[in-house]
């Protein structure tokens, strides 16, 4: 009896089947999120990264202080400052954008400080070897340095972005459609719990994969030259 | 120019919203003097038990590590929020917050713990037991002051993300810095409490994430 009372709240297949539609849907719109976070973070990270391979004093400063910032901030402050502040200044963006944004800005900010410490772990003789070969900076720092170093931070990069998409669900919080929020819609109609199981397994579905990928990755490529 | 000034730095706002940011601010510090020591401790028995000799601990201990560390943590946190009510047991906001950050962080911390103790050479813990020491005296004296040692960096690095994930209690009404600025904001109408509590996270956090950069940079120079 308590038993049944229990399936029917958490497991009310009625509700789930109602629901059912909404968390596939949102389902894809987190897929969706989280692969246009992985694209713009990491390619900007790169980049910042390469860019702060050549040392020029005045634009390493505010790459570091840019990184910095970004990693001591919370994702939902920037989500909320984005989306809720912004707009004071005439600054206007979507809730999907804002979530993209910021959470783009958090992975930017972590690759590049993982793809720099890749940059600097190669050894400097590396750097002097394919000088002397003729090679210029750009060649060395692309074709030499750059091969290696990416190599070494794989494990480190591939674990980091895992958690930051982990953030898309903080979308949620100003109503962009992904499952954490159709979930929760859900049941404050239904007013029954069901919805958020479906969301929770969701979510399982999407990350124990990602996680167990991410631990064979870190087998697969161990940060050592 | 005045116009930004006006919105986003106004002292005249910033003095109203203050004291409402300062309660949030504390309660902010509250939830981390709980959530960090708790986890910490929680995380270095997870560990414990995935050395254990008891095949079943091994996997219970694989199957809530996993569990956990796949869900976001706000999820966790509407589980446990709104999901809970309906068995019967109604936590509150706070115990809310604290019981999902402490599930999340235990897992987190107990793989960083587990990789620390499985970085010590088999080798060391036969030496220690070969003169005379307990199983647990060799783990307490021996094994873990070293574990933890190489283990340093991940350990501030989680400590970080944990205190940044309590801004997810503004989502169930926890009166931490978030809301409290994000409450502001709405009785003032001017973002510069947002502002302000971003500039608030900022101060606190940068020393930590300048700590941990010298630390990351030291750790590949070594290889």
């Amino acid at each position: 009896m308590q038993l049944e009372r229990l399936a029917d709240t958490f497991f009310n297949l009625q509700v789930m089947q109602q629901y059912l539609p909404k968390i596939v849907e949102g389902f894809f719109i987190t897929i969706q999120i989280a692969l246009a976070v992985v694209l713009a973070g990491i390619a900007s990270g790169l980049l910042l990264a390469l860019v702060r391979a050549f040392r020029i004093r005045a634009v390493n400063f505010f790459i570091i202080l840019g990184v910095d910032v970004l990693r001591a901030l919370p994702p939902l402050v920037l989500i909320i400052g984005f989306y809720f502040a912004l707009p004071a200044i005439g600054v206007r963006m979507s809730a999907w954008v804002a979530t993209w944004l910021a959470l783009s800005l958090v992975l930017m900010a972590f690759a590049e400080e993982i793809f720099w410490a890749g940059i600097l772990a190669v050894p400097k003789g590396q750097w002097e070897a394919a000088r002397s070969t003729g090679l210029s900076f750009v060649q060395t720092l692309t074709e030499v340095v750059m091969p290696q170093a990416v190599r070494m931070t794989i494990p480190p990069l591939t674990n980091r972005t895992i958690a930051i998409t982990k953030g898309t669900a903080l979308g949620a919080v100003v109503a962009v459609g992904e499952i954490l929020y159709q979930a929760q819609t859900a049941y404050s109609f239904s007013y029954n719990p069901s919805p958020l199981v479906l969301g929770a397994v969701a979510y399982l579905i999407l990350f124990i994969p990602v996680a167990y990928f991410g631990r064979w990755v870190e087998k697969r490529f161990v940060w050592k030259r | 120019m005045d116009h930004l000034i006006h919105s986003f730095f106004n002292f005249e706002i910033l003095s109203q919203a203050w004291p409402l940011l300062l309660a949030g601010f504390w309660m902010t510090v509250g939830l981390a003097l709980l959530v960090v020591p708790l986890g910490l401790a929680g995380g270095l028995l997870v560990a414990l038990a995935s050395t254990s000799r008891h095949r079943l601990a091994r996997w219970l201990v694989v199957i809530y590590v996993d569990f956990f560390r796949a869900f976001p943590p706000l999820v966790l946190l509407m589980f446990i929020a709104f999901g809970l009510p309906f068995l019967g047991f109604n936590p509150g906001a706070f115990i809310a917050v604290a019981l999902s950050l402490l599930l999340n962080t235990s897992s987190y911390y107990g793989e960083i713990f587990r990789a620390g103790i499985e970085s010590i050479a088999r080798g060391q813990h036969e030496a220690a037991r070969s003169t005379g020491l307990s199983v647990p005296q060799t783990m307490a004296y021996v094994v873990l002051p070293q574990a933890i040692k190489n283990v340093v960096p991940d350990l501030i690095s989680n400590t970080l993300e944990v205190i940044k994930l309590t801004s997810l209690a503004s989502v169930v009404a926890l009166p931490e810095l978030l809301y409290a600025a994000r409450q502001a904001q709405s009785l003032t109408y001017n973002a510069t409490p947002i502002i302000a509590a971003g500039i608030i996270y900022l101060v606190c956090l940068w020393p930590l994430v300048r700590l941990l950069s010298r630390f990351e940079h030291r750790q590949i120079a070594l290889h």
